[in-house]
């Protein structure tokens, strides 16, 4: 909007910026999301002394302004680079007890030209408490401010230099080192061909010089800078030599006195000797994700079924008000249960996006990184890549959209890709019904339950599958090398309620209004394919046989369940299970099971209420209802051979494990990546080995004798 | 507990060896290793005060000298 002045917040990764971003907007902020690529940019109102105000916009956290990704490059857009429009001032969140390199990035805006504000955080984990900002603001020539957002401190003092500063003209564009006269020249060849709109002359003709020149560098849009860069005389290595020397070199002469060492390493040196040792980290880390993973499974579960409850009372208030008919079947199965099928998701991501917050505030997080990276790399995954596997366990949802604190787009892209093959709690009750109903609760030679037994197996094959299949498409699919590891592990600081529950609802929210609506059309469009058409020729006259079924309800209930399941036979999801069962008959399927897998395209444990409604065996049933294993084990082909041995059920469980069979995982991976070609891939390759798997179970159990 | 000593070079890959020159890594530095991942890799670096984590790949193109007046060079390498 014209007329608000733009105030871009800057700073090193864990230098507090995000608790100061919400202190400053009164937790205001709005996530934004960059087309094409996931870039959370925050923006708020920020009120100046005064009556005014202006808008601050949150810049992802870097340790310097070059960029290496389109990712970085938005976000260093924000700061006026590479033709970005320029915020009237910056904020720039210095960590007081890393003090050079944090100023190292003032140096490089005010060679910009822009009007800094420093606001000095961490400043009570200084040794005595204290730092002499005085001096600093007049080596450096800018305002700077201790704060300590937390607790409040220093915001005023803030506000008010940010509005003194914007009552000043802007500043020269101010170098504390001389360029070589090589690299002087090459600056101005450079300048020169600059779009008008990078206004920051040396600045940004340097900016471009680093960020562009080079091999494996990342490419800018414009062909002239591209052209200007290449031309260099200088080699690239000279350059960043010269001029991160240069800026080092001024910070340790005129600041290096003012360096006051923080009480805060101490205790984290401590901590770190248990929390990275060889065998106590182990140990402390398997112990957290152990809770994690337990409360991802056990503890979400209360209020996952509260939300289930929630909804069908909505269903009961719907049925009472609505007139029976197609819009109340519409209202009550497409919309709430397509509206619950996104709710139900919530507790889950909200406890796992929980302690996501918690790990990466407390810096427990970098910790992880560093203890799983060699592991993780073997298979040519991110060392960050294990937490969203783990949670994979509870849902792939949530999983996906933890792959975000990763850097490098080919490394989220390949945890996307394998995230889904780990066994998620919504294929449990499937493996529960077909283990219950086909193989017998026994223990294999005398010691090994037979059930349990199966299910531990399960989780063995995903996760081998999922590991087998990173490193396959890290080989293939998405050959890189592996991402240099530079990863800084900060001092632990204690998480802070406000930050984490902030960040909680800000990803639930986009989970909400992004994957929700894609997840709710596609249930809407299940919906119509499994109730549809409705004028079926049924093979007898339902409602008279009710009628005359008179007051005896058991009798109704049969007939309404064998009416309803003569309707789902007969609907587009019926038909397509037939057309589809030619393929499937290799795997040991017949088109009922067909029908089955259609519906469970919405949600695994959808397969058990649709197998349901077509062996008719009521309305409720779960994966406990001794009715639908009876009419399991009773199904018959038409030669008279059971439809269910236990090879098929094997052969199914299979498929289950390896299909994406779950249209909310598709949805999230197309918000993530921006397009449809990955999650149409995630599709074909999941489906595809979902297939052959039960193709070699199936046929290689009969050619071994199993029926 | 392994190499320790100041920075004399760093060479590498474009992007890695600016990102570690930034992050405080020039010439003139002090630098510590002060921890190994338990499978051997990544290390932990103490830089300036500050734990930067990297792996023996980018650290054998770390040249260390022992001090600034002791000439010996070495690249930084950990004993396992």
């Amino acid at each position: 909007m014209s007329g608000a002045a733009v105030i871009a917040l800057a700073g090193n990764p864990n230098a507090g910026k995000t608790s100061l971003f919400n202190r400053l907007t009164g937790r205001q902020g709005r996530v934004g999301n960059y087309p094409g690529v996931t870039v959370e940019l925050l923006g708020g109102t920020l009120a100046l002394p005064g009556g005014g105000e202006a808008r601050i916009v949150d810049v992802p956290g870097s340790y310097s302004l070059l960029v290496r990704s389109r990712e970085e490059e938005i976000a260093v857009a924000q700061l006026g680079l590479g033709g970005g429009p320029r915020p009237e001032a910056i904020v720039v969140c210095v960590d007081a007890t890393n003090l050079l390199r944090n100023l190292y990035q003032v140096l490089q805006l005010q060679e910009l030209g822009a009007r800094v504000v420093i606001a000095l955080t961490m400043v009570d984990e200084l040794e005595r408490g204290r730092i002499d900002s005085d001096a600093l603001s007049a080596r450096l020539d800018c305002p700077v401010v201790p704060v300590n957002a937390p607790r409040g401190q220093g915001l005023d003092a803030l506000r008010k230099a940010i509005a003194e500063q914007l009552e000043q003209p802007a500043p020269e564009p101010r170098f504390r080192w001389q360029p070589s006269e090589a690299l002087a020249t090459e600056l101005a060849r450079v300048r020169a061909a600059l779009p008008p709109e990078w206004e920051a002359g040396d600045a940004a003709a340097l900016w471009a010089l680093q960020c562009y020149g080079g091999e494996g560098a990342f490419e800018t849009d414009s062909p002239a800078v591209a052209r200007a860069v290449e031309g260099s005389a200088l080699s690239g290595e000279a350059v960043d030599d010269e001029v991160i020397q240069a800026r080092y070199r001024w910070l340790d002469r005129e600041l290096g006195d003012l360096v006051v060492v923080p009480d805060s390493r101490v205790a984290s040196e401590r901590a770190d000797r248990i929390l990275i040792h060889p065998v106590w980290g182990l140990l402390v880390f398997i112990a957290f994700m152990f809770v994690l993973f337990q409360s991802l499974f056990a503890w979400a579960d209360p209020a996952i079924g509260a939300v289930e409850a929630l909804f069908g009372t909505l269903a009961e208030l719907a049925q009472g008000v609505l007139p029976e008919g197609l819009l109340a079947d519409f209202v009550i199965e497409g919309l709430i249960g397509g509206v619950g099928s996104v709710v139900v998701f919530l507790p889950q991501i909200l406890l796992l996006f929980f302690f996501i917050g918690l790990m990466e505030d407390s810096g427990y997080m970098a910790r992880v990184a560093y203890l799983m990276d060699r592991v993780m790399r073997s298979m040519g995954l991110h060392g960050r890549a294990f937490v969203p596997m783990l949670s994979g366990f509870a849902c792939a949802v949530p999983a996906i959209m933890a792959t975000r604190t990763m850097e490098r787009h080919r490394d989220r892209l390949l945890t996307m890709l394998v995230v889904p093959l780990m066994t998620c709690s919504a294929r449990l009750p499937v493996y529960t019904l077909i283990i219950a109903a086909l193989f017998p609760a026994g223990h294999m030679m005398g010691v090994l339950p037979i059930q349990g037994t199966l299910m531990i197996a399960m989780y063995m094959v995903s996760v081998l599958t999922a590991l087998g299949a990173a490193w396959v498409l890290s080989k293939t699919m998405l050959p890189a090398p592996p991402a240099a590891l530079v990863l800084e592990l900060p001092p632990y600081r204690m998480p802070r309620l406000a930050d984490v529950t902030r960040m909680m609802w800000s990803r639930t929210r986009y989970f909400l209004t992004e994957a929700g609506t894609v997840i709710l059309a596609c249930t809407v469009v299940l919906w119509m394919l499994l109730s549809f058409p409705r004028d079926l020729d049924l093979s007898r006259d339902y409602e008279a046989a009710i009628a005359a079924a008179g007051s005896n309800e058991d009798a109704i209930a049969a007939l309404e369940a064998e009416q309803r399941g003569e309707q789902l036979r007969g609907s587009y999801a019926g038909q397509l299970g037939k057309v589809i069962e030619p393929v499937i008959a290799p795997l040991g399927f017949d088109w009922k099971i067909g029908i089955g897998l259609i519906g469970a395209f919405a949600a695994r444990e959808v397969f058990v209420a649709t197998m349901g409604v077509v062996y008719s065996a009521g309305e409720d049933v779960d994966e406990e209802s001794t009715t639908l294993r009876e009419r399991m084990r009773a199904e018959v082909r038409a030669d008279g051979a059971p439809v269910y041995t236990p090879l098929v059920g094997l052969s199914l469980m299979v498929f289950f494990a390896l299909a994406c069979q779950c249209m909310s995982t598709v949805a999230v991976v197309k918000r993530e990546t921006g397009g449809y070609r990955w999650p149409a891939f995630l599709l074909a390759y999941m489906t595809a080995l979902a297939w052959l798997a039960s193709f070699v179970v199936y046929q290689g159990g009969r050619l071994l004798g199993f029926a | 507990m392994g190499a320790a000593g100041v920075v004399v070079r760093v060479s590498g890959a474009r992007p890695v060896r600016r990102r570690l020159m930034e992050l405080g890594l020039v010439p003139g530095t002090r630098v510590a290793v002060v921890n190994v991942a338990p499978l051997g890799d990544p290390l932990e670096l103490d830089v300036r005060g500050c734990k930067l984590s990297i792996r023996h790949h980018e650290a054998a193109e770390i040249e260390l000298e022992d001090s600034p007046d002791a000439p010996p060079r070495k690249r930084l390498k950990v004993r396992q």
